[in-house]
């Protein structure tokens, strides 16, 4: 009896302790974690308004209302503490918030966990209801055709356009209007880029935001839909498959080198050449223009795909990228005004100015001349001494152009332009751009070559995000290379090789046997000697 | 933890049966006959309600045939303006308790619109949001002293949702139509009105005392009138917004 009951008493300590613990947690040691690593967005008092705050679209978390996106509870509800632990760890993909994990230890981000919560009255208000969804296991068959059909269907049926639009690039008729509960313009995702969707990119991640809705923000929570026997739960785990379906099933990789590929014959000049689907695509993350003022810390378009193909003479560069409007459009202005006035202009610049109808605009990039070594004009479109090649193409007037930049601020066209075709497609530009390898102006335009590293840069430009001048996406340089055509050498230098090869070694192992037999018979002699 | 639970249970228990007697032992709450009614009136030009374009939702737009505007200033024929929530603010006697809520307050989103645009509702009250569009609206509750919530609702269905704390006002909005808005008053008794189309309210059922009286308007804000009734007299209470 007695021994039952230490035995309780002992269960009930450790029961009870790891409560005591958390409660006790070191919310003040949690609160010298955040003052030091996460005031600066989130602000000292949690309001999300931190010095850094208003450069950043999503804003920081305002933890005073306790309302948090990435949930496992019902819509509206607290989130559990897994839930934070998880947002804490792993991060907000596609926005500012990092992975902590690695870089504080297990009990620090457990401590500032808990010193975020007292931010908000909510967490210890006991009338509260903390429970996570009970979330059903994923249906196989989610990559089959006859599941994606039915999620597509259930795209359309509960209106998913209407914010994500038709093909799911975030273009819908109601995304230009959309804004987050504080009143900052918010962009519905894209749904092409799982890899930035602040809860995860997995269709079980999927499957949890439909369920719990994305608080704070226009996503609703579709759980009503199914308590009500409008849809199924399998129906909606096949909606959030068909989403998942939408973007490469892998995060894409960022290789350096674009190899073009050298074809016989004609190069796709049209951005919907069949010719391009068998082609390679290359993925070039992009990011705000920081380093010039005016600064832009809310860049729309997060990378570019690049296609490139020639012909040994010509060559034919298609980059696309996800882009919510074409520029301009009216429908968008009321949403880049938001978005001028949301985000903080530098000191030296003018405040915001007005929203106008900029047009989309994409830059390629090259050196005047391909280096020997590595050393490459500057990155940010060259300097005024080391001015670099670009081709330019707007949305409005539809055209490319060629010229030199030297620095931001200068663009000097040259008389030869090359070839661009575009096509707007729900939320995608593509543009072709096709340019003979050789052209008559060796000074200025870069001659590409075969079998070289031809340096290359992208920036872009979305007109209805406010970007024009200096507020643009950009990215590093990278390479293009044109691959020679296989020489017939390649194919059959190996095979001589492996004749050689193969005769050798039979030679050798025909002397080795002859040799041994001849040893055999020799080793009385040799021992007699 | 089975011993320490039953132990926490009847300690527990026992606070409920004092409580409750506590209750018991005060006098039953005091439901008045006293009324405060009035009008909201309003001077000066109303400005245009911004013209909705419902381009994108034809099934809304079918239903009217005036362009439909949004709801911000309705200022009646008779120059009052409606909309106007008006409640008792304070001056309640803590022993006060509200009578249990009847029924739903139904909220009808029809013509991309919401009926009624302004309303209220007692803590614990179920609301009840109806989608007589049948075209995908979804129903955000902006609140900071209640949890939010932000439900999809696709087809012709209904909503419950309830509120557990007193707001005035919870912000309602649909964000497929940025046009649509409501704004629902969380009370914990049931005085309070909302001016019609004629711009009057009333409150009826007030129990004696001095009460703070408060009228609250999306665009103009809120003004604030001391009352006293007693018995089941009518008091006047009546408000003026002006344009700005």
């Amino acid at each position: 009896m007695k021994a039952d009951r230490t035995a309780l008493l002992a269960a009930v300590l450790l029961s009870v302790y790891p409560a005591i613990r958390l409660s006790a947690q070191d919310t003040t040691a949690g609160k010298n974690v955040y003052v030091k690593w996460c005031a600066g967005c989130h602000g000292e008092t949690g309001a999300g308004d931190g010095p850094a705050a208003s450069t950043m679209l999503p804003r920081p978390r305002n933890f005073t209302g306790a309302v948090y996106k990435v949930r496992t509870t019902a819509s509206g509800q607290l989130p559990t503490d897994a839930d934070l632990m998880r947002a804490i760890d792993d991060g907000l993909p596609g926005s500012a918030m990092p992975a902590w994990k690695g870089r504080l230890s297990d009990g620090e981000r457990r401590d500032v966990m808990a010193y975020l919560k007292t931010f908000s009255s909510f967490f210890a208000d006991t009338s509260q209801h903390i429970a996570a969804l009970t979330f059903s296991k994923e249906p196989g068959g989610g990559a089959g055709a006859a599941a994606l059909k039915e999620g597509r269907l259930f795209y359309d049926s509960i209106g998913c356009r209407k914010c994500h639009g038709d093909q799911g690039h975030g273009d819908g008729p109601s995304a230009p209007t959309l804004k987050d509960d504080a009143g900052f313009p918010i962009y519905a995702a894209d749904l092409h880029q799982s890899w930035r969707f602040r809860g995860g990119p997995t269709a079980a991640d999927i499957y949890r935001r439909l369920r719990t809705g994305l608080d704070g923000t226009p996503m609703p929570s579709f759980s009503d839909l199914i308590d009500q026997k409008f849809l199924t739960d399998e129906q909606l785990w096949r909606l959030a498959q068909y989403v998942r379906s939408l973007s490469p099933a892998e995060t894409p990789e960022v290789r350096d080198v674009i190899h073009a590929a050298q074809i016989a014959g004609a190069l796709p000049a049209a951005p919907d050449d069949s010719a391009w689907a068998r082609l390679d695509r290359y993925w070039f993350p992009l990011v705000g223009q920081v380093i010039r003022k005016p600064r832009w810390f809310a860049p729309a378009v997060s990378g570019v795909w690049v296609q490139a193909v020639h012909n040994g003479r010509e060559l034919a560069l298609r980059v696309s990228w996800d882009d919510r409007s074409q520029s301009p459009d009216t429908a968008w202005l009321a949403f880049e005004r938001r978005v001028l006035e949301t985000m903080a202009s530098d000191d030296s610049s003018p405040p915001p100015s007005a929203a106008e109808p900029w047009p989309d605009q994409l830059a390629v990039q090259f050196p005047r001349h391909i280096p020997d070594g590595m050393e490459r004009p500057y990155f940010l479109m060259g300097a005024a001494t080391d001015p670099v090649y670009q081709w330019r193409w707007t949305s409005q007037p539809r055209r490319a152009v060629a010229g030199l930049a030297r620095g931001i601020d200068q663009f000097d066209a040259l008389p030869s332009a090359p070839a661009a075709q575009a096509v707007y497609d729900h939320g995608e530009w593509r543009v072709v751009f096709t340019r003979a390898l050789a052209t008559p102006d060796t000074a200025n335009d870069v001659q590409l070559a075969t079998g070289r590293a031809i340096p290359v840069a992208f920036f872009a430009w979305d007109g209805s995000d406010g970007e024009h001048g200096s507020r643009m996406a950009v990215s590093t340089w990278y390479f293009l290379a044109l691959d020679r055509p296989t020489p017939a050498s390649v194919v059959v230098s190996p095979l001589i090789a492996m004749v050689v090869t193969l005769g050798l070694g039979m030679l050798v192992i025909v002397r080795a046997q002859r040799r041994g037999g001849q040893e055999g018979r020799g080793a009385g002699r040799r021992s007699g000697v | 933890m089975g011993k320490l639970g039953s132990v926490a249970a009847v300690a527990g228990g026992i606070g409920l049966v004092a409580l409750a007697l506590a209750g018991w032992t005060r006098q039953p709450a005091v439901q008045g006959g006293a009324s405060v009614t009035g009008k909201v009136k309003f001077t000066g030009k109303a400005p245009a309600n911004p013209v909705i374009d419902m381009t994108e939702e034809p099934k809304c737009k079918a239903k009217y045939t005036a362009p439909a505007r949004e709801q911000i200033v309705e200022v009646n024929p008779n120059g009052t303006l409606a909309d106007v929530f008006v409640y008792v603010k304070s001056g309640l006697p803590a022993s006060y308790k509200a009578p249990a809520p009847t029924g739903p307050v139904t909220l009808d989103q029809d013509g991309c619109r919401y009926h009624p645009h302004v309303f209220g509702i007692l803590v614990g009250q179920t609301l009840a949001i109806k989608n007589s569009d049948g075209i995908l609206h979804n129903i955000k509750a902006k609140g900071t002293k209640n949890r939010p919530f932000n439900i999809s609702q696709p087809t012709t269905m209904t909503s419950e949702r309830t509120f557990t704390a007193s707001e005035v006002m919870v912000p309602l909005e649909c964000n497929v139509h940025g046009w649509m808005h409501a704004w629902v008053g969380v009370l914990p008794h049931p005085f309070f009105g909302v001016s019609g189309t004629d711009g009057s309210y009333a409150i009826r059922g007030l129990p004696p005392g001095t009460y703070t009286i408060e009228a609250w308007h999306e665009k103009y804000g809120t003004q604030t009138a001391t009352v006293t009734v007693t018995g089941s007299e009518t008091k006047t209470g009546d408000f003026s917004f002006a344009a700005k």
